[in-house]
């Protein structure tokens, strides 16, 4: 599912776009439970919006960030992401219900 | 075959902006040199791992990497605290950072259980009042 395709069902916002197709998913927050579950080439959905999003997205080759709960990405975080060609997707919606509709 | 590549970093202590900076030259690094893709993953988790821990608990340290042909070799060092307890903070879910760093999403207790379920060979060494440090092998294997 590409970044766009996530933004359309959850009624969300693009904040940087990439045509990358993630066939797999993780929801979490904590950042080591992340790094040491979520597959390579996924879209991880998170209510975390600190630059080390970004970090952990590189070094774990995590392809699209989705962030739930209408929170917002910090400058720093968007900078990193376009730089390292990783798609941040905002949305409203709650996690569980963000995972729901992308299921 | 040829020299062995060695890189050394400075790990500032305050700083959680900058961390990660070590292990994304050293993931640049394998990758310019063609290791496969699912080793770097690892190497990259766990050497961002350490760093994080060396922000969190060390106050900082030094990260020395030595890339040879068939394997890497990631020393980090801290003069930190140290860690009362290894058996314990090899636990996973087992974490003693602060409220403070648990809002930046850090302290899940997955850290050092990480670093060592990413590498071949994984050694801790500790002192309470002097600090720590972490030596991580991982063998370049071909993707399967």
């Amino acid at each position: 599912m590409t970044a766009k395709e996530i933004s359309a069902k959850t009624n969300g916002k693009i904040a940087v776009d990439s045509d990358f197709d993630a066939k797999e998913f993780y929801v979490g927050d904590f950042l080591s439970r992340v790094m040491g579950k979520a597959p390579a080439d996924s879209a991880w959905i998170t209510v975390m919006s600190n630059v080390n999003v970004a970090g952990v997205a590189v070094l774990a080759e995590i392809k699209i960030i989705v962030l739930c709960e209408g929170v917002t990405p910090s400058e720093q975080l968007i900078d990193r992401c376009k730089e390292q060609q990783i798609a941040v997707v905002t949305t409203d919606l709650g996690a569980y219900e963000c995972c729901r509709l992308l299921s | 075959m040829g020299d062995s590549i060695k890189l050394r970093y400075d790990v500032n202590g305050e700083d959680f902006v900058t961390c990660g900076q070590a292990s994304e030259d050293v993931k640049r690094t394998l990758k310019g040199i063609g290791i496969p893709s699912a080793t770097i993953r690892r190497v990259s988790i766990a050497m961002y791992e350490g760093e994080i821990n060396m922000v969190i608990h060390g106050g900082g340290g030094v990260a020395e990497v030595e890339i040879f042909e068939d394997r890497i070799t990631i020393v980090l060092k801290d003069t930190g605290k140290g860690i009362a307890d290894i058996e314990k903070a090899m636990q996973e879910g087992y974490s003693t950072a602060t409220e403070d760093i648990r809002e930046l999403g850090f302290g899940a207790g997955m850290g050092l259980p990480n670093m060592k379920k990413y590498s071949d060979e994984f050694a801790i060494e500790s002192k309470v009042g002097q600090g720590t440090t972490v030596t991580m092998t991982i063998n370049f294997q071909e993707d399967a």
